[in-house]
């Protein structure tokens, strides 16, 4: 994890000070039984007041001294936590941002959302933690038997009898249940996970009168939880009784040892009951470090699971010395084919087609065919894994990412807007676009009278665009692909909610687009692609077909297929 | 729908806090009272024997005088004592720790249960208006807090007084004086804690207010990682996030270091209190020396670790103020949200239900009236407006129309997840208020657009509707709906594991799932819902057949903006903002000439 910790270094000073302010003051509470032990033997015994008074004195200027210590202390492990786990989460986020789709795809969006947001909360409580309190207790703890031996080393043997046993209870109850709070999370999360999946579904197990066969299915996972609970809820409740019990005993056999050492005239009554003060100390604090080592535990895992995402060295860089290629053809497919990770097939195999600029490029085929990863490979959203593909003449391996993209507009199939205004929403296709220019990428989507809907360009979007309906959504994502006037327009399914009449004003609109993108047009229909250039018809990851409407029909029967499945009637009649 | 109102969710959350549950709070203890009294009981036992082990221990260290002055005989019998008091408080505070686990568990375990049920029966207007994340976190984070906060809570406030009021006891049983000096004193602690907490408040609320916005952000951000990306906004998704961060790094470390005062600054008071003890005690000591009545350093000792146990549980009560009132609040959203009304049936139609069972097959013959129909979500945004149609047995009735004409709304309508505002659907005849849903909903079959498959096996999927199909049903209906051939690819079969969201299976395999779940229990009457959107028109055409073959005799509806979809229905209702404007078959409106017509044409002409 030293990729982890690297961010640590600006705080180097903080890491010092924090821990070693927070030992000055343990060390102080250490003196405290010396004190008092004073105050019995030399003030009670001696019938000294003034000494009773000096050492009373002292014991608040020791508590005074020990809080500004402490201050100290928790001033700097809190900048230390805060301020790293704010850095982490900045590398954490930016280092995201180089992923390359595949690898979003097999981490997958929630579980980077937590690596973002718990994981990094419950690290900066461990580290906070950890600085202000991994070394005191342990420092009390033997502090407090070294002192006892200063004390008297007889009796101090009852500390290193006590201690191993206590350490032993304690962490040993620590070691048995963790496994057990770890099962228990388990369950609470499936707990979790049905409750949410049943009102994700409401209408569909409502519609199967499932209310039922739920509250039942629930109410033993309910139950099964609640066992877990009950049974590391019985282990655990030992900790207590069981250190109280250690800790009385070693306190007689202390009082023992010490009756028989006073009564040799070798220990005073003061200085047995220091040796008590010092037993009482360190149960205190074993029973805050077992409650640390668990923090700390549970902080390291979620520490380790953002280390693996930041060694996730998964980034695209624009590669040197690939053949180029005819620099005329916009998109070349050079017997491209492509198998994801993991899966065991090949999405797409032995593509090959060239695009010119201006052309209409119809993509259709079945569901699964491969279509949307035909297109996803034009921006190098995915690698191809055979083959190549090339925009411009150069291949897409050879382009500096962005610079790719910038000449690219994208529909992807699922809408996605972002909170905030549609000016805002649209601004992403381009920065620098005039209102004028958003508004006449909105009129080309035929969304105008979304825009206006909503109240112009300063119309809110909430997030996820969850106030617009999803054919609204559909169009503003296609206007903001528009905004930057793409040389190559990709739009992948991006209609499906629109009805006939929008669908086919769209197709109208942005055939006639004055700067002539090359358009990538993914549908279902072949009445949607019909006027294109040049359509390819995927079936499994094959092209089985590539020509004009007219010639497909004529030589495809996939084509054909999926033309009269539209039009069976009208062939029939 | 389900973008909650801001100002309204203020609204409740103050209601609940005001309304503060206790009533319903002790409805739900009920069952446990003994178990409740008992760790009542016990933990005052605990409460005594604690306090009470200091003073033996005092009066031991009482005999240790000097050289040649300990009698050991005395040491030894108090020591075992001392012994005895321990293991007894031990085992005692055993018990009691159980007791209240077990307590705080079940009644867990009871409040999620029935939270769950009355999830069940919640009308979808509630459901559709809250965020799921929303109410999971009432049912589930919600009632554990309140467990936790509340029961937990309130043990460690009662052993807190019990031994403050023990302590004191003690204390002053010992030296009135002492005690009064650390009476005085002990509150300064609570104060200082207070100080503290209240000025902390605001950069705490500060903190989750940023942390909120940023969990917002990144939400957003990383769920459409693939645009920013696309769009190549790389830089500015780190800007604004930022921007947000750095904020929070500022209000973190208020609330993170303000907040850590309170131990030091508690410790300081206690040390204080602590020197005022020694001061006094020992001064007194050397005063009483010789005396009738002299204050020993036994007693002495005792009161020093009495001083350092009263304190405690003056911080630890002060902590648990602030988690009792978070575990109030808790406990008010979990009861308001049991508290919110649920759907009803009429009396009449449970009894006819009862008598007459489901409207299982071949009872309905699968008229379906709308008459006269009004509804809307919110009053101020009219949807449906006088609506009329009736749907013979047997027809197949297709609903077209621009996106957001109410085709969505109608199924809400016709399944009866929302009530009709005004008017009335009725099917064979009868009201469908008159009848109890479950029988309304177990005539219809649905496939909705949004499709909705459960964590499980395939199986598990499919079965649905139909618990106790067999192999072979199963097997016939996948067929039927073209998911065979694909569900026997994936690695485990019918028995391949899949998440909520499908995981591995396209939109496409998952619309066929749907449909074979539907295939599989063959209801009299269908609900199609854009069934097909995402299922290519090859595959489609194919499961179009058996498609009707089943409707073959049902009465079913179906939304599609897929004219190939419809094109057989026996009736088409064309709607548009919320009405019907145009009903008729496929050739009568063509004919027409009208805004059907023109929708179909635009298929054409694409």
């Amino acid at each position: 994890m030293r990729k982890l910790f690297s961010h640590l270094k600006p705080y180097r000073r903080e890491c010092i000070f924090g821990p070693l302010f927070k030992l000055a003051e343990a060390g102080l509470e250490l003196l405290i039984p010396l004190i008092v032990a004073s105050v019995i033997d030399r003030g009670v015994g001696g019938e000294d007041r003034t000494h009773i008074l000096r050492m009373s004195l002292s014991l608040v200027g020791l508590g005074l001294l020990g809080l500004g210590f402490s201050v100290t202390a928790q001033f700097f492990s809190a900048r230390a936590a805060v301020g790293f786990v704010t850095k982490l989460r900045h590398a954490l986020f930016a280092h995201i941002q180089r992923f390359p789709y595949a690898t979003l795809d097999r981490i997958g969006i929630p579980t980077l959302i937590t690596r973002m947001s718990s994981d990094m909360n419950q690290v900066q409580t461990g580290l906070n933690l950890t600085l202000r309190l991994l070394l005191r207790s342990p420092f009390v703890v033997f502090g407090a038997m070294v002192m006892a031996f200063t004390i008297d080393t007889t009796a101090a043997l009852w500390f290193v009898a006590a201690i191993p046993v206590l350490a032993l209870v304690v962490f040993g109850i620590m070691l048995l249940t963790m496994p057990m709070y770890k099962r228990v999370q388990e369950r609470l999360d499936s707990v979790l996970g049905t409750t949410r999946e049943n009102l994700n579904g409401v209408r569909v197990l409502r519609a199967f009168r499932k209310e039922e066969a739920e509250c039942a299915a629930f109410a033993e996972q309910n139950r099964v939880l609640t066992a877990s609970q009950q049974r590391v809820g019985k282990l655990s409740a030992l900790m207590n009784p069981v250190t109280y019990v250690v800790v009385n005993l070693a306190v007689i056999g202390l009082i023992r040892t010490g009756a028989l050492r006073v009564q040799a005239g070798i220990l005073t009554q003061g200085a047995v009951v220091a040796l008590y003060n010092y037993m009482s100390q360190i149960l205190v604090e074993l029973i805050k470090l077992a409650n640390l080592i668990i923090n700390i535990t549970k902080s390291l895992a979620c520490a380790k699971r953002i280390q693996s995402v930041l060694d996730i060295q998964d980034e695209e860089k624009a590669q040197q010395g690939l053949p180029e290629s005819d620099p005329a053809v916009r998109v070349e497919f050079d017997h491209t084919a492509i198998a994801y990770g993991g899966a065991g097939g090949e999405a797409l195999s032995g593509v090959s087609l060239r695009a010119m600029p201006g052309q209409v490029i119809g993509v259709v085929g079945g569901t699964g065919s491969g279509k949307t990863t035909l297109v996803n490979l034009i921006p190098r959203f995915y690698e191809a894994t055979g083959g190549r593909v090339l925009v411009d003449g150069i291949d897409v391996r050879a382009w500096d990412p962005e610079a790719l993209r910038a000449k690219i507009g994208l529909v992807p199939q699922k809408a996605t807007l972002f909170r905030g205004n549609i000016r805002e929403n649209l601004l992403w296709g381009g920065e620098k676009a005039t209102d004028e220019a958003l508004l006449e990428a909105v009129a080309a989507a035929q969304a105008s009278d979304v825009v206006a809907s909503k109240g112009g360009l300063d119309g809110e979007i909430e997030q996820f665009g969850r106030n617009l309906s999803g054919g609204q959504r559909q169009r503003l994502t296609i206007a903001r692909a528009l905004v930057r006037k793409p040389e190559i327009l990709i739009l992948d399914d991006s209609a499906s909610a629109l009805d006939f009449a929008t669908d086919a004003a769209l197709r109208k609109a942005i055939r006639s687009l004055p700067y002539r993108p090359t358009v990538f047009l993914v549908a279902q229909r072949s009445t949607a692609v019909s006027h294109a250039d040049q359509i390819v018809v995927l079936d499994e990851g094959r092209v089985v077909g590539l020509g004009t409407h007219d010639a497909l029909l004529d030589s495809c029967p996939v084509y054909r297929e999926i033309h009269e499945s539209q039009f069976r009637k009208e062939a029939a009649q | 729908m389900k973008s909650a109102n801001p100002a309204e969710a203020t609204r409740t959350a103050q209601d609940s806090k005001n309304a503060a549950p206790y009533r319903s709070v002790l409805a739900l203890l009920k069952p446990y009272r003994f178990l409740i009294a008992a760790a009542v009981l016990l933990s005052a036992a605990t409460v005594a024997l604690t306090v009470y082990l200091p003073v033996l221990v005092g009066r031991t260290i009482d005999l240790l005088l000097g050289p040649g002055q300990v009698k050991l005989d005395a040491v030894c019998a108090l020591l075992l004592q001392i012994a005895a008091i321990a293991g007894l408080t031990a085992l005692v505070q055993w018990l009691v720790t159980v007791l209240n686990n077990h307590v705080a568990y079940q009644v867990t375990q009871d409040l999620r249960k029935r939270a769950f049920r009355h999830m069940q029966h919640l009308p979808l207007s509630y459901l559709d208006r809250h965020s799921v994340g929303e109410l999971v976190s009432r049912m589930i984070t919600d009632v554990d807090q309140f467990a936790d906060g509340l029961l937990l809570g309130f043990t460690q406030l009662f052993t807190g007084v019990m031994t403050i009021l023990g302590t004191l006891a003690f204390m002053v049983s010992i030296r009135p004086l002492i005690a009064g000096i650390v009476l005085v004193l002990t509150p300064l602690s609570i104060v200082v804690a207070r100080f503290i907490a209240s000025h902390t408040h605001n950069f705490f609320v500060a903190q989750s207010q940023t942390r909120g916005e940023q969990t917002a952000l990144v939400d957003e951000l990383l769920g459409g990682q693939k645009v920013v990306k696309a769009f190549g906004r790389e830089q500015a998704a780190v800007a604004a996030f930022d921007a947000v961060n750095d904020r929070l790094e500022t209000n973190s470390l208020k609330a993170v270091f303000y907040s850590s005062l309170t131990n030091p600054c508690t410790r300081f008071v206690n040390s204080v209190v602590y020197a005022a003890v020694v001061l006094s005690g020992a001064l007194l000591c050397v005063a009483t020396a010789g005396t009738a009545a002299p204050f020993t350093v036994g007693s002495l000792s005792a009161l020093l670790a009495y001083a350092n146990q009263y304190t405690k549980p003056f911080n630890e009560i002060s902590g648990v103020v602030t988690e009792f009132q978070n575990a109030l609040a808790c406990a008010g959203r979990v009861f308001a949200l049991l508290e919110e009304p649920l759907e009803t049936e009429t009396p009449d139609a449970v009894h006819k239900g009862r008598q007459e069972g489901d409207l299982a097959q071949g009872k309905v013959s699968g008229t379906v009236q709308m008459d006269d129909v009004s509804f809307s979500y919110t009053k101020e945004t009219p949807l449906i407006e006088h609506l009329s149609f009736l749907a013979q047995p047997g027809q197949r009735i297709a609903i077209v129309g621009p996106t957001g004409c109410g085709k969505t709304t109608l199924i809400n309508l016709l399944m009866r997840f929302y009530d009709v505002d005004s008017g009335a659907i009725r099917v064979d005849g009868s009201d469908l208020r008159d009848m109890t849903r479950a029988r309304l909903r177990a005539s219809y079959g649905m496939v909705l657009q949004e499709t909705w498959l459960r964590s499980g096996t395939i199986r598990d999927n499919l079965i649905l509707g139909k618990p106790e199909a067999t192999d072979e049903e199963i097997e016939a209906a996948c067929r039927a709906a073209h998911a065979h051939s694909f569900i026997q690819l994936l690695p485990r079969g019918y028995d391949t594991v899949i998440t909520e969201d499908g995981g591995m299976l396209s939109q496409g395999q998952k619309q066929l799932l749907c449909i074979a779940r539907i295939m599989l229990c063959l209801p009299p009457m269908l609900i199609l819902d854009e069934a097909t959107s995402s299922i290519d028109t090859r595959t489609e055409m194919k499961i179009q057949k058996a498609f009707a073959t089943m409707m073959q005799g049902r009465t079913s509806f179906i939304v599609a903006h897929r004219l190939s979809t419809i094109r057989e229905a026996d009736a088409i209702l064309v709607m548009k903002e919320g009405k019907v404007i145009e009903v008729g078959t496929h050739d009568e409106l063509l004919s027409k000439r009208g805004f059907y017509a023109e929708l179909y044409n635009s298929q054409f002409s694409g």
